[in-house]
């Protein structure tokens, strides 16, 4: 459904997208991942045939970005990363414009501008003008308009962002709901939105791809528990000596209240649950009050550490 | 269709925001007081002569000075607006030819400052009551004024595509415009042979005819060109974001 081959864009001499391919099935839904500014927007603008791209090709339900932009622009919903839409306009009233730009016209439009209103969860709101929502109505209100025209394929930039927990959950539902009839490439720099909405999850920094990964695999990748934070009441000194001493510990880092009635220890290991149980197990039958056993789980900043450094290394080695 | 629905949401958002209210009641109001000035002139010191010559067209070269200090106010936001909101990136990544839109906007702009024209027929109207008089060298003389008007918008959509700041946009407009005005002012300044190349560029000397009721295939040549000029500069900038930086 989207095959985006060797693609680069450049803006000036600012590198945005760095030959990058990847390509999406029909009703798969994939994340976009990577800090702010790793060319995230720049790619999915490509593929809104908003701009050309540098080198490369694109195509999107079998159209190439460039030659056939306007064809294109027709099969595909796009929410942009800040969600514009016109303040002064009531809901209904712009959700029907976007239906009459589009070329739905007459019974259809009343029924895609209802289905739409329904969907979205703005029922309370359909004459309200855009400019006095919140932020999180506003949101729906733009996922309102690119689902609007029913498209094969949907492109989000940042969906989530700025939402309170519920509003993300229920964006999350609709999202998924769409699995296996509509294609969504959702781009997002929060690592627990992608393993929860994704089938498939592209990591890109600085413009390049570093990772391409299914979501399971890379939660196994991150819930790995290699490291665990242990908290302890309890002599710093004595418990890290018993803890390094389970078996499938590594070696223990002291990270605070040395020499105080509480300590706060990291341990590294290989294994993830017997770990904890064992670690949970020693400070127990040593008489310790033991006030916390927790999985650090490897945070996107860590993750995207590794993965470049990976890469360089990479590049070290084959170049040697 | 689309172009349908893009005009209409244009014309509805200059209805529905303050600022068109404000911009045509001043305008209507500096003209009225035009009006009212060059008709107790005319009465006192004109009377007894030529009426098309001694007050109308007097009425219609003040008119344009009114007109070219308020339509810039009108053009500024329409893609500047767009611009600094965001929602540019929206429609364009909607099925709309960058033609269309451009189309819309001055579609849309053009009807705006037609309603705002109109309502200085009440003067001719007015007089008509006290004294029939030859409609038409002033109906080619309101033919002027539009023409004037669409080149005005041609012009302030184009400065309106380059900036998000719509009081820049603004500004600039009532600069390029003054400046086309004044372009043939000074005989001292220039050559002779300059200077006559400066009154083929002039817009209000090419407005002086339409103005006299006369319409000649030159000046009607001129305004359609410089509204072509610069309807094709907009495109060019639209199109521009495909090969230049972000936005």
């Amino acid at each position: 459904m989207i095959s985006i081959e060797r693609l680069s864009k450049n803006f000036g001499s600012t590198r945005a997208v760095r030959d990058v391919s990847f390509t999406v099935s029909k009703g798969e839904i994939i994340g976009l991942l990577g800090p702010n500014g790793s060319g995230k927007t720049t790619i999915m603008r490509v593929l809104t045939g908003f701009f050309p791209p540098t080198s490369g090709h694109a195509r999107v339900a079998g159209l190439d970005v460039a030659d056939q932009s306007l064809a294109l622009r027709q099969k595909i919903g796009y929410l942009p990363e800040s969600v514009v839409l016109y303040p002064d306009m009531r809901v209904r009233r712009f959700l029907q414009f976007c239906a009459e730009v589009r070329g739905i016209n007459g019974g259809r439009k009343r029924q895609r501008v209802d289905a739409m209103i329904r969907d979205c969860g703005l029922e309370e709101v359909p004459d309200r003008l855009i400019g006095t929502l919140s932020k999180g109505y506003r949101q729906r209100v733009g996922l309102a308009q690119a689902l609007l025209h029913q498209p094969e394929v949907l492109i989000l930039d940042e969906p989530t962002i700025g939402l309170d927990p519920r509003q993300i959950i229920e964006i999350r539902t609709l999202i998924r709901a769409l699995r296996g009839s509509t294609t969504v490439l959702l781009s997002t720099h929060i690592l627990p939105e992608v393993s929860m909405t994704c089938e498939r999850v592209v990591i890109i920094d600085r413009g390049r791809i570093v990772a391409e990964d299914t979501a399971e695999s890379l939660t196994r990748r991150l819930q790995g528990g290699d490291r665990t934070l242990v908290q302890v009441e309890g002599p710093a000194d004595d418990v890290c000596s018993v803890l390094k001493a389970v078996p499938g510990v590594d070696h223990i880092e002291l990270t605070n209240g040395a020499g105080a009635a509480t300590c706060e220890l990291i341990a590294h290991s290989s294994a993830g649950e017997p770990v904890r149980k064992a670690l949970a197990a020693a400070v127990v039958n040593h008489g310790w009050g033991l006030i916390e056993v927790r999985p650090l789980a490897m945070s996107l900043e860590d993750l995207f550490v590794r993965l470049v450094t990976d890469e360089e290394a990479g590049h070290e080695s084959n170049s040697t | 269709m689309t172009f349908l629905a893009l005009f209409r949401k244009e014309v509805v958002s200059y209805f529905v925001s303050p600022l068109f209210y404000v911009v045509t009641a001043v305008f209507l109001c500096l003209s009225g007081y035009y009006f009212y000035t060059d008709l107790i002139f005319f009465v006192t010191f004109g009377f007894g002569m030529n009426i098309l010559e001694n007050f109308w067209q007097l009425l219609l070269v003040d008119l344009r000075l009114v007109m070219l200090l308020s339509i810039p106010l009108l053009t500024m936001r329409l893609f500047a607006e767009e611009k600094k909101l965001g929602t540019i990136e929206l429609l364009l990544t909607y099925p709309v030819r960058d033609g269309e839109l451009l189309l819309a906007k001055f579609a849309a702009c053009a009807v705006v400052c037609a309603i705002m024209l109109a309502g200085t027929l009440l003067y001719p109207i007015y007089v008509h009551i006290l004294q029939p008089l030859p409609w038409v060298p002033l109906i080619v003389g309101y033919l002027g004024l539009f023409f004037l008007g669409l080149s005005f918008i041609a012009c302030g959509v184009f400065v309106s595509s380059l900036t998000e700041s719509q009081v820049v946009a603004g500004m600039a407009t009532i600069g390029i415009l003054l400046l086309f005005w004044i372009l043939s002012w000074n005989e001292a300044a220039t050559s002779p042979e300059l200077l006559r190349v400066l009154i083929h560029l002039s817009m209000f000397d090419h407005f002086q005819n339409f103005a006299r009721g006369v319409v000649d295939a030159q000046d009607v040549a001129y305004f359609v060109f410089f509204i072509g000029f610069f309807n094709f500069l907009t495109l060019r900038v639209l199109e521009s974001r495909k090969w230049r930086g972000r936005r």
